[in-house]
């Protein structure tokens, strides 16, 4: 394979799993040097399987996005060790479902802080690298904030992750003008992926089933098929392969934009 | 150039010119054979020498006229994979007081009826495809479907109207158990040969581009080059999980206002 993001620095919230895994993955076979972040503790083993099959161009730091001062201190070893960042993938994220007013104030605030101070919190941590490095490829830095098919529309008992997933969507829109009018080099859009067979929807799958809404999980697995046009759920390679498209210079005019990779499920 | 399209074939409608030539050059160069219609022969048969793809002189209006195209695609590649829907006009347009109905039903006939007719024949040669029904199609838009221009009644309503065409088929095929793809790319303006002599044969050609590239928060227009690349990843395998969505390619125009 050609190598398109050669010389690229990215970051990964939300980096050892699911799509933000296949996301560093894809970034790490197009030559990019990438940097992941998730909850882990930075001696255990799931960050150390995934940079043993990475390889020496990832990286990991334990840091949860809803604190700011993670957020610095992470920004300062990005600096240290690489000086730029090109790319970042705000990827990290949480699911809350039940009926509206069974949720609790507390719950709502967690989703809240990981879904939306996250992306705000990463967000404003690296855009001085990016502004200052965002020159060195053509169609410049990349911004790339992984909204939800529920950040479109409304679904019963999804309410407060429906919140949490639009708010990102239009921060997404505000920002890319913002820097688009200010004639900063960075692009900045939201990806809403359908229904993809993640370890968080598993665990959502589980739940369901733990409440009795469904036999077991292949029971739900087959619905949500059945209700995606395609017939089938999304692998975390093919939002990938978004991620990689907003990340190369194929997208240098793309920004404010919503890439939406669902099997057909909102065109409906 | 990666190649992640050899092995495949695309029809581009309209790909003498502008965003479809452009993108006769991208999908070639990505190793796809390439086929392409329209109705300027010279401007055809210097892009054929360059890229080695095929011209075939048809307009897309021309319903009659498909069968025959078909047909000579099918003899020449014996399957399609790709189809880019990108002919359009806005020839004779004008404000809804204004237009007159020659115009508009000319409007129409190339930029919604064409691409249903590109859609349905495309389609079919799809179906046909050895191993079964496979294939992405890909819609020309604009950023205008979702941003009506006082004066381009006809082209605001038709690049919104094949937005719903694109859905149809994308749900339609999907639920057929077609390996068949649709969406729609919504650029914003594009410094084609066309704008660019708009922009010459203005009185103050430099007033003129400002203007242009004033349009969008990005300040700049797009080139034809990136509006090419949008097309060969939906093109791509790479896109597998990609039906029914519409691709703003905009320099952010549609995002919002641009604020103070």
């Amino acid at each position: 394979m050609m190598q398109r993001l050669e010389g690229r620095v990215a970051l990964v919230s939300g980096g050892l799993r699911g799509i933000g895994l296949a996301i560093a993955e894809r970034y790490v076979a197009e030559g990019a040097k990438v940097v992941l972040l998730d909850l882990d503790a930075e001696d255990s083993a799931a960050p150390r399987e995934v940079l043993d099959k990475l390889g020496s161009a990832a990286s990991y730091f334990r840091a949860n996005v809803a604190e700011e001062a993670d957020w610095q201190r992470v920004s300062d070893a990005v600096k240290d060790r690489h000086g730029k960042l090109h790319i970042l993938v705000n990827n990290a994220g949480t699911d809350l479902t039940g009926p509206v007013e069974s949720l609790s104030m507390e719950s709502w605030r967690r989703i809240m802080s990981i879904n939306v101070d996250g992306v705000f919190l990463g967000t404003k941590h690296f855009v001085p690298m990016m502004a200052a490095c965002g020159g060195d490829f053509k169609g410049g830095a990349s911004i790339i904030n992984i909204s939800s098919i529920m950040g479109l529309v409304g679904y019963s008992e999804v309410s407060a992750y429906n919140a949490s997933k639009g708010a990102v969507r239009l921060f997404t829109k505000g920002i890319a003008i913002e820097f688009a009018t200010k004639k900063m080099p960075i692009r900045a859009n939201s990806i809403h992926p359908g229904f993809v067979m993640t370890p968080l929807m598993q665990a959502g799958f589980q739940r369901w089933v733990d409440k009795g809404f469904a036999s077991d999980p292949q029971a739900l697995v087959d619905t949500m098929a059945a209700t995606t046009p395609v017939g089938r759920l999304g692998d975390p390679s093919e939002i990938a392969g978004a991620a990689f498209f907003l990340a190369s210079e194929d997208s240098s005019y793309v920004t404010g934009a919503e890439i939406v990779v669902d099997g057909g499920w909102t065109a409906q | 150039m990666a190649k992640r399209l050899e092995g495949k074939v695309a029809l581009i409608t309209g790909g003498t010119s502008g965003i479809g030539a452009g993108t006769v050059r991208r999908l070639s160069a990505e190793g796809a054979k390439v086929a392409f219609t329209g109705s300027k022969a010279e401007a055809a048969a210097a892009l054929c020498a360059e890229t080695g793809a095929s011209f075939h002189a048809h307009r897309v209006q021309d319903a009659e006229g498909w069968p025959a195209l078909m047909q000579t695609l099918r003899d020449s590649y014996g399957r399609l994979d790709i189809v880019f829907a990108n002919a359009g006009i806005e020839a004779g347009d004008a404000s809804v007081e204004d237009v007159s109905l020659e115009a508009w039903n000319n409007i129409i006939a190339v930029n919604q009826t064409g691409v249903m007719l590109t859609i349905k024949h495309g389609l079919a040669a799809m179906r046909a495809n050895p191993e079964g029904a496979t294939g992405s199609i890909i819609v020309n838009s604009s950023m205008n479907a979702h941003r009506a221009m006082g004066n381009f009644v006809g082209y605001s309503v038709t690049k919104l109207a094949v937005l719903a065409l694109m859905k149809s088929t994308a749900v339609h095929c999907a639920a057929q158990g077609y390996k068949i793809r649709c969406n729609a790319i919504l650029p914003g303006v594009v410094e084609t040969d066309l704008i660019r002599g708009v922009i010459n044969r203005a009185p103050d050609p430099e007033a003129a581009r400002a203007q242009f590239n004033a349009m969008a928060p990005m300040k700049r227009m797009a080139q034809v080059e990136e509006i090419a690349g949008l097309v060969a990843y939906l093109a791509s395998d790479e896109a597998s999980f990609i039906s029914g969505s519409e691709y703003l390619i905009d320099g952010a125009t549609n995002a919002g206002a641009m604020g103070v």
